[in-house]
C-alpha cells in the first residue's frame, strides 16, 4: 500500500473542487461548463467560489441544454480548449447521450484519425438520497459500454483528488462519474503523482477472496472487509476505477490469488459492469475458480422514495458480509 | 432567375465551374453506387449546388465549415480532391477519413472541413463550441454550419442557436431548405413556415435567400459575415432550394408530384447562371465545352483514383477508437 | 417429475437387476447422490442419480430385472437449485427399445481443485467434496496431497451370492468373445525379481504396516512404464487398433466366493508405487465387497493378472476383449540361474504376454518384455 504523510480529513466534494481549482490554475485552456456552476455555487456546491476568483470565461454557467452545451464543449474540444463538462446528475445524461455517443465518443474514427476530442465530462451519480425513480440512476454501465469513451468511477478521496487532472490530459473523451452520496463523507486526499487512471487498484489485499467493486461500493466493500476479518475471513478488496477500458489484468490477477470473487455495484444487475467483470473472469481465469463467483447489485425496480425500500435497493455493507461468509462456509 | 447585378468575369466563371463540378461528381457517385461501388447511404446535392459554392466561397480559408450527410458539394468547394471523396465512398484507405466514413462522414482537417455529420442537428452544438474555442483563444475566424430544414425541428438547433447567442460566438447558421425533411414536406414538420423568424427567438439576425440563385446567396452570405464579423455573434441564413433527385439512392419519390420537380427544374442554377454569364459575355461557347471537357476528365479521374484505392488491412480494425492505437499511424 | 431410468452404462448393457435402493419415497437427493445398487454383468454397479430433488416414488422392487430405459423411479424437482436440462424422457412404449445417452458421472469439483488435481496426478474420483453442494473444493486436494484426504465412505456388503451368478456369467461371454475373436500369441520371459524384492523390502521397513508395499504394486508400474514405450499394447481392438492416451491397466482381483473383476488403476504411469498400492489397497477392499464404480471397472486399456507369491510358475491368460493385451505374472520361486558363468539362487518371475495377434506382431511383444524386464531391475527408477 502506498504510504502517505499525515494529511488533514477533507470532504469528498471539497477533495473534487481542489482537483477543478488546481486544473483551472495549471492550464488556461481548461474551464468548467454546466448548469448552476457559477452564481448558484454549483447543486451540490463542488465548484462554490470558483466563479469569484475565476471569472465567468472560466467558469461558465449554461441553459438546461443538457445536448446542447455537452456537444458544445465537444465542439471546444476540438477547437483547441480543454472544458470540464459538468452534467449535474446523470439523471438528465441521455439528453446528452447522442452528443456523447454520436460525437465524442465517434469523431476520431469517423474523421480516420484527425479529430480527437480531449474533453471532461463530469457527472454525478448514484442512488441513496430518497429522490425517488427519476433522480436515483446509477448509470455507468450504459456509458462503459461505448468503444471510444474512457470512463472514470470516483469511489475514493484520493480519486476525487487526483482523476480529474488525469483526466484532462488524455487525448480521448472522459466520463467521470462523482457520486452525490459520497459528498460529506470525510477522508484523506491530497495531490498524488502515483495515482493513474488506468489500472484498477487494490484498496484493501486479502488472500481468501476478492470483493470486486466501483464507486460507492468501494468504502462499504472495505468496511465489509474490516468486519469480515474479524470472523477471520482475509477479503481484497480491488476498486475498478476505470470501468472502461477494464483492467483486465488486475481482475485476473486478485482472482488468481484469492480463487473467488463477489462482484458489488449499485447499477441494475443485469447487463451490467459486474456481467462484464463475471465474463472476463470466467472467460480469462476459469481454471483459477475454487467456487462460483457471485455478485450484489442493485436491485432491479425504478428506485423508490420511502428509505427502507430504496435501501433494499442497493447492496449494503451487511449484504456483503453476508454473502462472503455464505460464500466462504 | 438570377439577381442581375455586375460580374467579375473569372470569378463568374469559377463559380459556374464549381456547381457544374458538384453536378457531375455527383452524377458520377450515382452511376457508381449504381455499379455497387459505391454502397451505404447516398444522399445527392444535385439542384442545391448554388447554396454550396455561394456561401462558401465566401469565407476564407481559416473559416471552419460543418455540413451533413448531403456534403459531397461543400467538401469539393472547400478544396478537397475529388478523388478523395470518391476513394472515401468507395471505402478505401486513400479516402480522405481513411475510409472509415463514406459518404456521410468526409472530413479534413487541413482544409478545416468538419463533416460530414449524420445525426440531424447533431452537429450544431460543435459548432457553437469550435466558435466558442475560438473566441476564448482570440482568433478572429467563424464557423459556418450548414444542415437543412428537418434539423430546425430538432432541440438542439433551438439549443445550440439558444448558445451561440447567449456566448455571443461567429456561427453562421446556414438552413438548406430543400422543403422536405426526407419525404415530409416543410408543412407537415413546421407550425411556422418562415424559418427565418426563428432568429428572433434568440435574439440572431437572420434572413431567407433564393438557394437557386447563385448571386443572391453569394450576396446574402457576404451580408451575414459582415455581420458576425461587426457583432462577433451567431447569424441565421435561410437558403430556400430544391433537390431534383431523390433523398437517397433508395428512394421511390411517393411524397412529391413528378411535375413539381419538374417545375422546380425551370429554376435550375447551373443553366441559369450559365445563360446569364454567356448573356453578358462573360464565357464563350468554347470556353464552356472545354470546362465541361476538363469536369469530365477530373471526375474520370476520381474514379480511377479511387478504383486503384487499397483496402485497409482488417489488423487495423479497432484502431482509431482510441487516440493510444495512433501511435504508429 | 423427473424419471429416472435404468441407464445404459456401457453399449453392451441391455438390462440391469435391480439390487437393493439405497433411498426411500420422501427422501431428498441431490446430483451425485448414490440411489440404487445394480448387478450388471459387470458386477454391481452404485448407480447416480443426475437430477435434483425428493424421491417420489419407487417403481422397481429388488430383484428386479428391466432393459435399460425402464423408469425406475420418479422424482419431484427441487426448486432450490436450477435442475438440468432433462434427459430424454420417452413414452413407455418406446422406452423399452431405445437405449437412452446417459451422460458420464460429472463430478462435482471447482475448476481451481481440478487444475490442481490434475497437476499433481490425484484421481479425484475418489475424493469427498466438503464445498458447496458437496463440491470438491482447493482445500480438499490439499489435504489429499499432504495425505490426509477424505475418500469414498465403503458401503455395507450385501446379496453376494446374486453378485456373483452375474460376475460368472459376465466372465463367460467376455472370455467366449475373447475365444472366438481374438487370435492371441504368447510369449513369456524369466524376470530376475531380486533388485524388485530387495527395493521393496527396503522401501517397506520405512512404512507403516498398512501402507506397505505388495509386489503386485511393483508389477503394475513396471508394466505402466513399458506401455509409455510400447504404447501398441496399451490400446483397444475396434475396426482396428486405437492406442489410448492414458494407461489404466486393470488388476484381475479374484473373489472369495469364485469369480473375478477386474478394476483399473487410473493413469498407472504417473502414479508412484506407493501411490498405485493405496489405490490397489482401496478397490481390492471394495471390489470384494462388490462396491465398485462403474468408471473403475469399464475403462481398463490393459490388463494385468498375478497368481501371487504362491502360483505356478506361467499364466497364459485370455484377453479381455476390447483390449489387445493382458500380461500375466506366475508366482514368484527361487530358481538356479546362470550369472557370470556362475550358478546362483534367485527369486525369479516369469511374465507372460497374451496379445491379439490383429493389432500387434511378435516382435512388439518381445520389445515390450524386454524393456518390462529392464524395468525390473531398477526398481528405485519406477
Amino acid at each position: 500500500m502506498h504510504e502517505y504523510p499525515t494529511v488533514a480529513k477533507i470532504t469528498y466534494r471539497e477533495a473534487l473542487k481542489q482537483a477543478i481549482r488546481e486544473a483551472l490554475q495549471d492550464n488556461d485552456r481548461v474551464f468548467l461548463m454546466g448548469e448552476d456552476v457559477g452564481r448558484y455555487g454549483g447543486a451540490f456546491a463542488v465548484s462554490k467560489g470558483l466563479l469569484e476568483e475565476f471569472g465567468p470565461e472560466r467558469i461558465m454557467d449554461v441553459p438546461l441544454s443538457e445536448s446542447g452545451f455537452a456537444g458544445t464543449g465537444i465542439g471546444a474540444a476540438l477547437g483547441g480548449m480543454r472544458p470540464i463538462v459538468e452534467i449535474m446528475t446523470v439523471n438528465f445524461s441521455l439528453l446528452a447521450l447522442d452528443q456523447i455517443v454520436n460525437n465524442a465518443a465517434t469523431l476520431l474514427h469517423m474523421s480516420g484519425g484527425q479529430l480527437n476530442v480531449p474533453v471532461v465530462i463530469r457527472i454525478g451519480c448514484g442512488i441513496g438520497r430518497q429522490l425517488a425513480a427519476q433522480h436515483s440512476h446509477s448509470w455507468e454501465p450504459i456509458f462503459a459500454h461505448i468503444p471510444g469513451l474512457k470512463v472514470l468511477s470516483i469511489g475514493t478521496h484520493e480519486d476525487a483528488r487526483n482523476m480529474l487532472n488525469l483526466a484532462l490530459k488524455e487525448p480521448d473523451p472522459v466520463i467521470i462519474f462523482e457520486y452525490t452520496a459520497m459528498l460529506n463523507i470525510e477522508g484523506e486526499a491530497q495531490s498524488d503523482l502515483e495515482v493513474d487512471i488506468h489500472r484498477a487498484k487494490i484498496r484493501r489485499p486479502g488472500k481468501d477472496i476478492s470483493i470486486i467493486t466501483y464507486g460507492p461500493g468501494v468504502y462499504k466493500s472495505l468496511e465489509a472487509a474490516a468486519e469480515l476479518s474479524k470472523a477471520g475471513i482475509d477479503a481484497e478488496v480491488l476498486d475498478l476505477r476505470v470501468l472502461r477500458p477494464l483492467d483486465v489484468k488486475s481482475i485476473i490477477a486478485s482472482v488468481s490469488k484469492t480463487h473467488r470473487a463477489l462482484v458489488v455495484e449499485e447499477a441494475w444487475k443485469s447487463v451490467s459492469i459486474s456481467s462484464e467483470v463475471i465474463s472476463i473472469i470466467v472467460e480469462n481465469a476459469f481454471f483459477e475458480l475454487d467456487a462460483p463467483v457471485k455478485r450484489l447489485c442493485g436491485a432491479e425496480v425504478p428506485i423508490p422514495y420511502p428509505k427502507h425500500l430504496e435501501d433494499a435497493c442497493i447492496p449494503q455493507k451487511e449484504d456483503i458480509v453476508n454473502q462472503i461468509k455464505k460464500m466462504m462456509s | 432567375m438570377i439577381s442581375s447585378q455586375h460580374i467579375e468575369k473569372e470569378h463568374g466563371k469559377g463559380l459556374l465551374f464549381q456547381m457544374k463540378r458538384i453536378r457531375r461528381f455527383e452524377e458520377k457517385s450515382a452511376e457508381m453506387y449504381t455499379k455497387s461501388k459505391i454502397r451505404g447511404f447516398l444522399h445527392l446535392y444535385i439542384g442545391e449546388e448554388a447554396v454550396a459554392v455561394g456561401v462558401l466561397n465566401a469565407l476564407t480559408d481559416d473559416d471552419k465549415v460543418l455540413s451533413t450527410y448531403r456534403e459531397h458539394g461543400h467538401a469539393l468547394v472547400r478544396g478537397i480532391d475529388a478523388g478523395a471523396i470518391m476513394a472515401e465512398m468507395y471505402g478505401k484507405q486513400e479516402g480522405c477519413s481513411l475510409g472509415r466514413g463514406g459518404s456521410m462522414h468526409l472530413f479534413d482537417i487541413k482544409k478545416n472541413f468538419y463533416g460530414g455529420n449524420a445525426i440531424v442537428a447533431g452537429h450544431l452544438p460543435l459548432a457553437v463550441g469550435l466558435a466558442l474555442a475560438d473566441k476564448k483563444q482570440k482568433k478572429d475566424n467563424l464557423t459556418c454550419c450548414f444542415f437543412g430544414e428537418g434539423a430546425v425541428a430538432e432541440g438542439e438547433f433551438h439549443e445550440s442557436m439558444n448558445l451561440a447567442s447567449l456566448f455571443k460566438v461567429p456561427v453562421l447558421f446556414v438552413c438548406e431548405n430543400n422543403g422536405y425533411a426526407m419525404g415530409t414536406a416543410l408543412k407537415y414538420t413546421h407550425s411556422m413556415q418562415d424559418l427565418e423568424k426563428k432568429g428572433d427567438c434568440y435574439n440572431i439576425p437572420s434572413a431567407a435567400v433564393n438557394g437557386m440563385d447563385i448571386m443572391a446567396v453569394a450576396n446574402a452570405t457576404k451580408q451575414a459575415i459582415d455581420e458576425i464579423r461587426r457583432t462577433g455573434g451567431p447569424y441565421f441564413l435561410i437558403c430556400n432550394t430544391y433537390r431534383f433527385r431523390a433523398h437517397s439512392m433508395f428512394d421511390a419519390e411517393l411524397y412529391r408530384s413528378k411535375e413539381e420537380v419538374e417545375e422546380w427544374k425551370k429554376q435550375d442554377p447551373i443553366p441559369a447562371f450559365q445563360k446569364l454569364l454567356v448573356d453578358q459575355d462573360l464565357i464563350s461557347k468554347e470556353e464552356i465545352r472545354k470546362m465541361d471537357q476538363d469536369i469530365e476528365q477530373e471526375m474520370q479521374e476520381a474514379v480511377d483514383f479511387a478504383e486503384a484505392g487499397t483496402w485497409e488491412p482488417v489488423e487495423q480494425l479497432t484502431k482509431f477508437v482510441y487516440s493510444d492505437s495512433l501511435e504508429n499511424r | 417429475m423427473i424419471e429416472f431410468s435404468m441407464p445404459s452404462l456401457g453399449a453392451d448393457m441391455e438390462a440391469g437387476t435391480l439390487t437393493a435402493w439405497r433411498v426411500k419415497p420422501g427422501e431428498f437427493v441431490k446430483k451425485g447422490d448414490i440411489i440404487a445398487d445394480v448387478e450388471t454383468q459387470k458386477g454391481i454397479i452404485e448407480i447416480e442419480v443426475f437430477d435434483e430433488g425428493t424421491i417420489e416414488k419407487l417403481l422397481i422392487k429388488e430383484d428386479e430385472k428391466v432393459p435399460v430405459g425402464t423408469i425406475m423411479a420418479l422424482i419431484s424437482a427441487d426448486h432450490e437449485v436450477p435442475a438440468p436440462p432433462k434427459s430424454k424422457q420417452l413414452p413407455e412404449e418406446k422406452s423399452k427399445e431405445a437405449s437412452p445417452v446417459v451422460e458420464p458421472a460429472r463430478i462435482r469439483i471447482s475448476p481451481l481443485a481440478r487444475r490442481m488435481a490434475e497437476q499433481n496426478n490425484i484421481d479425484f474420483s475418489i475424493i469427498e467434496g466438503t464445498g458447496e453442494r458437496g463440491f470438491i473444493v482447493k482445500e480438499d486436494i490439499e489435504k489429499v496431497i499432504s495425505g490426509k484426504g477424505k475418500r469414498m465412505p465403503k458401503a455395507t456388503v450385501d446379496k453376494v451370492s446374486t453378485a456373483t451368478e452375474g460376475i460368472r456369467s459376465a466372465i463367460a461371454s467376455a472370455m467366449s468373445r475373447s475365444n472366438r475373436e481374438i487370435p492371441h500369441y504368447y510369449l513369456s520371459e524369466k524376470i530376475d525379481m531380486s533388485n524388485a524384492l530387495n527395493w521393496l523390502l527396503d522401501t517397506n521397513k520405512q512404512l507403516p504396516v498398512k501402507q506397505r508395499l505388495l509386489p503386485a504394486a511393483i508389477l503394475i508400474k513396471a508394466v505402466a512404464n513399458s506401455l509409455v514405450i510400447v504404447p501398441e499394447l496399451n490400446a483397444i481392438w475396434d475396426n482396428g487398433l486405437q492406442m489410448k492416451r492414458d494407461i489404466h491397466p486393470g488388476f484381475v482381483v479374484s473373489l472369495r466366493n469364485g469369480g473375478v473383476v477386474i478394476p483399473s488403476v487410473h493413469h498407472a504411469d504417473k502414479k508412484s508405487p506407493q501411490e498405485i498400492m493405496k489405490v490397489l489397497a482401496d478397490v481390492i477392499s471394495r471390489a470384494r465387497s462388490m462396491r465398485l464404480k462403474s468408471s473403475e471397472l469399464s475403462d481398463s486399456t490393459v490388463t494385468i493378472t498375478s497368481l501371487g507369491e504362491r502360483g505356478v510358475e506361467i499364466v497364459q491368460g485370455v484377453i479381455y476383449p476390447p483390449q489387445v493385451a493382458l500380461i500375466g505374472f506366475g508366482g514368484i520361486r527361487e530358481e538356479p540361474i546362470v550369472e557370470n558363468k556362475m550358478l546362483g539362487i534367485r527369486p525369479v518371475i516369469t511374465a507372460t504376454l497374451a496379445a491379439d495377434h490383429r493389432a500387434t506382431d511378435g516382435h512388439v511383444g518381445d520389445r515390450f518384455l524386454k524393456i518390462l524386464k529392464e524395468n525390473l531391475q531398477k526398481p528405485e527408477q519406477l
